[in-house]
């Protein structure tokens, strides 16, 4: 978790780690306030269908939303994503909720490829593009567009 | 470490500058007010020497031509008119401008402001008015305020330690008493600040230098009286001085500037500290351990304590808001050929920082739209039989966890009928739509964006952009805006604002398993249909539920299918529930029922904005956090009423008119209640006179006097009866029908006997009778005006 020295701080990224479905994806650490188990949630009547409900913080209300279904992601399992990723945003934490959660890695920068072509709809808006690890991609998870909902 | 400084100095002098405009504007309605004289040049001459200091040549300059100036006036060479008071705003302005540059670049900038220092000049030579006498009883004051203030800092310095100990409250202690305690605070708090600011400027003049002659310390604190009064009546002679006076000289010393984002950290961290409270009292009362309990109960009292202190902490009078109000109305009237006075009412009412910042300008474009189109010019309003001066009166106050903030001018009020046409013209309305229209919903068209009806077009304003970003300002912190006006009699605009973080009585009510709030501003009545009356009650109006409240139809909506938890209902499923439970409330000249699962109770909640996923859902007004931990919606009354079409947008019609309307003879198509008074006649009274029907019990009757009285929302409320004796008699069941009257100021009630019925004269014919008395329903019947026993109780 802690960098080592100042050179490779230039070419070396923290993610948090997550899985969604069956996709594997990464935010930035430093956009993650902290990572929680499932919460008492209260359900939004009439609100987006990606809001899951609202949760107290430790005193701050904040929105759950289910990245299953933000990502449009088919139910391939009975439970829905629970474990909550709360990241920073400028309006406030907002919590992601995912179904899994995955280690800090240290990814370096060279590893990073944009989207191919072939990336369309949705996932290309929210998925940044991807690092190559030993026999798995780790997805970018877009945050500032995966917090904004059409309104 | 320079750049601190300046910062410091910037911040500081744009405080002074604020009270500078104030101050002047004083001046001008009493130019011999010498302490308001030395003020001003006080924190002119500071401003110049921090500049000097600084090395800021140009502001020095400036502000050593200004003081110039202000030697005279306040030496009595020269007496102040308008000319002198615009001059000196003008280098006020100068100055701001000054001190915007070196914020944003960190230099004075290129302007040389040499008009205004000739100009400044030039009012020196003038106009010198006769010498003011040498002596006069203010500088008396002076000198003993000095000399008081000398002994006396020391001994307030102690009290101010002591003042500024938070003052002990109980842990749900209601605002106004916590306000209370705030103001005491403040008032002595301030008490030194002049003192110390004071007293290394004033050295340096001729003043001081007399000998002290009083030195006990009571006579110094009787000294001290007069002082403080004169500077009360100074304030007082113009109401657009406000009392910021002491606040703003007195920064320095008794307050301490704090971030805001730290205040905001602060209180997520005592939001922390409040459930982790919540688990510590909960752990404790399980394992029965007395000390363990006293300790977290300890922990529970100073947790509230904090937070209340820190809640208050970002709270702020309106004052800050309006107080530089009377200087944009004192510069666009003069601009106008206007005369307008600014009056203020309810300064002190306080209200969240970030709410105070958000309304300011707002406030400034209404005030700007009144006097540039509100108010007349002197003839205009002599011709009218008005005062030459018009008046502006601001006005705030707190009403049910909400601040209203009034801007009433009694100027040539907005032509319903211009609006309209205007409308019609622009296309934003078709002829019918205008027609269709109340005068209401009509004035409200003002708030569209690109509306105007001013005449013509002036450069303050009048071309169509304002009034809806006025509206949309309001509406992002959750007010509301309200036009009311008289053609001839002046316009009223009502804003009125939630305070966020404050505390706010809510009725908690459940739906579908979760609790929501739904905040008690609205709430009129519940209404609880139990058994057979559950199911036939409630009836269809072409499939619109509806419920008869005292012969008024009043529309009903089912939250959960408001809220969409599940479908509509259907007749037959309406008809097999045992309880109903109708939440009365008001959206803005409408009642309608809200029917809920269960009424659970009402509770001080704490509101928090939705976050930005779900601002757009106009049927909640915020969130909060139970008890227990778990948030629950706030219900927005108002954005339920138009989601369900209680309030028409335009034209639609709602069904039930406000029946609460005081003293108002019943109209033809009218309600009556008929009364049986047990004496063998019959009364009726009109349902739109009658603001309750209450029961009794005959125990609760008791006396003043002869008068019998009955304990009534906590107030006495006299009885009256309609008996021909004057008896109070009860039913067979021993409770009393009343129904209460209201003339806007207290209650009577006038006990009616028996209900006998309700009619309404579209299916009951009533035949006009002799005097009072009517054939109603086959029977001689008395008609009752409420308002006339009422003003024999």
């Amino acid at each position: 978790m802690s960098m080592p020295g100042s050179p490779s701080m230039q070419t070396q990224n923290s993610f948090c780690t997550f899985r969604v479905g069956t996709m594997y994806l990464g935010v930035e650490v430093h956009r993650v306030q902290e990572v929680i188990r499932a919460q008492r949630m209260t359900r939004v009547p009439g609100a987006p269908d990606v809001v899951r409900g609202l949760m107290n913080l430790r005193g701050q209300i904040v929105t759950a939303l289910d990245m299953r279904r933000r990502l449009g992601l088919e139910e391939t399992e009975s439970k829905e994503p629970q474990m909550n990723v709360v990241v920073r945003t400028p309006d406030g934490p907002v919590s992601l909720l995912v179904n899994e959660i995955g280690d800090v890695i240290v990814v370096d920068r060279t590893q990073f490829e944009a989207p191919p072509e072939t990336l369309q709809g949705i996932h290309r808006e929210l998925i940044g593009g991807s690092y190559k690890l030993q026999g798995r991609l780790l997805l970018v998870l877009n945050l500032d567009a995966a917090v904004r909902l059409a309104a | 470490m320079l750049d601190d400084i300046v910062k410091e100095f910037l911040v500081e002098s744009y405080e002074n500058l604020d009270q500078l405009d104030k101050d002047l504007m004083a001046l001008e309605d009493a130019p011999d007010d010498r302490n308001r004289l030395s003020s001003i040049f006080r924190t002119i001459h500071t401003i110049k020497g921090t500049s000097g200091f600084l090395a800021f040549p140009k502001l020095e300059h400036i502000t050593h031509v200004g003081e110039n100036l202000l030697v005279l006036l306040r030496d009595g060479a020269l007496r102040l008119n308008a000319d002198i008071t615009s001059g000196l705003l003008t280098m006020v302005d100068a100055v701001r401008s000054i001190l915007g540059n070196i914020d944003s670049t960190g230099v004075e900038g290129d302007e040389a402001y040499e008009e205004l220092v000739a100009r400044l000049g030039r009012l020196k030579e003038k106009d010198p008015a006769p010498p003011a006498p040498v002596a006069s009883p203010s500088d008396k004051t002076e000198i003993e305020v000095e000399k008081v203030i000398r002994e006396l800092s020391g001994e307030v310095a102690a009290a101010v330690q002591q003042l500024s100990a938070p003052p002990k409250k109980s842990a749900r202690a209601p605002r106004a008493k916590g306000k209370a305690a705030a103001k005491n605070s403040e008032i002595h708090v301030n008490v030194p600040a002049p003192v110390i600011a004071e007293t290394p400027v004033i050295a340096d003049t001729p003043v001081i230098d007399e000998p002290a002659d009083h030195t006990d310390l009571e006579h110094a604190t009787a000294a001290m009286a007069p002082a403080s009064a004169v500077k009360r009546e100074a304030r007082s002679s113009s109401d657009s001085s406000g009392d910021g006076t002491d606040r703003n000289t007195s920064v320095a010393d008794s307050s301490v500037r704090i971030d805001v984002h730290l205040l905001d950290k602060l209180m997520n961290l005592v939001g922390e500290l409040v459930l982790a409270r919540n688990q510590i009292m909960q752990f404790s009362q399980g394992l029965e351990d007395a000390a363990l309990a006293a300790a977290s109960q300890r922990i529970n009292l100073i947790t509230t304590e904090l937070q209340e202190g820190v809640m208050k902490t970002r709270m702020q009078p309106i004052r800050n808001a309006w107080s530089k109000l009377p200087r944009v109305v004192r510069d666009l009237s003069i601009s106008c050929g206007k005369q307008v006075q600014v009056k203020m009412d309810g300064a002190e009412t306080e209200l969240d920082k970030t709410i105070l910042e958000a309304i300011k300008d707002p406030l400034t474009h209404i005030v700007r739209n009144s006097v540039d189109h509100g108010i007349e010019t002197a003839e205009v309003r002599r011709k009218a039989g008005k005062p030459p001066e018009g008046t502006l009166l601001l006005r705030a106050y707190h009403e049910g966890g909400q601040v209203n903030i009034e801007i009433a001018d009694d100027g040539a009020g907005i032509s319903v009928d211009r609006v309209r046409q205007k409308a019609v013209e622009k296309g934003m309305v078709t002829a019918e739509q205008a027609a269709a229209m109340s005068d209401r919903e009509a004035i409200q068209l003002i708030l569209l964006p690109g509306f105007s009806t001013a005449a013509k077009v002036t450069n303050v304003s009048g071309r169509g952009v304002g009034m809806d970003v006025v509206k949309t300002n309001v509406e992002k912190i959750g007010g509301t805006l309200d036009i009311h006006s008289t053609v001839g009699k002046g316009t009223t605009l009502r804003i009125k604002i939630p305070l966020t973080l404050a505390i706010v009585p809510a009725l908690i009510v459940t739906c579908e398993d979760d609790r929501y709030c739904i905040p008690q501003v609205s709430l009129l009545e519940l209404v609880r249909l139990e058994g057979s009356r559950a199911r036939t009650d409630i009836e269809l109006m072409h499939s619109v539920p509806v419920y008869r409240l005292r012969g008024q139809l009043l529309p009903l909506v089912f939250l959960d299918e408001e809220l969409k938890l599940r479908p509509h209902r259907t007749d037959a499923e309406r008809r097999c529930s045992d309880i109903v439970n109708i939440v009365v409330l008001q959206a803005e000249d409408r009642q309608f029922g809200l029917v809920v699962d269960h009424i659970n109770d009402t509770q001080e909640i704490v509101v928090k904005p939705l976050g930005l996923h779900l601002k757009s859902l106009s049927t909640y007004a915020g969130s909060t956090i139970m008890g227990d931990g778990t948030v629950s919606l706030i219900l927005d009354v108002l954005g339920i009423a138009q989601q369900s079409h209680v309030l028409g947008i335009n034209g639609t019609r709602n069904m039930i008119d406000n029946s609460s309307s005081h003293g108002e003879h019943a109209r033809n198509g009218d309600s009556w209640l008929i009364v049986d008074p047990l004496d063998g006649t019959r009364a009726a009274i009109p349902l739109s006179t009658i603001a309750r029907l209450e029961e009794i019990r005959t125990d609760s009757i008791e006396k003043t006097g002869r008068q019998q009285v009955v304990q009534y929302r906590g107030q006495i409320m006299p009885l009256i009866s309609l008996n021909e004796f004057g008896q109070v008699e009860p039913d067979e069941h021993g409770s009393i029908s009343l129904v209460v009257f209201n003339d806007g100021h207290r209650n009577v009630g006038v006990v009616v006997g028996r209900i006998v019925d309700i009619v309404s004269e579209s299916n009951e014919p009533i035949h006009e009778g002799t005097g009072d008395t009517r054939i109603i329903a086959g029977r001689v019947t008395r008609i009752v005006n409420l308002e006339q026993i009422a003003m024999n109780a």
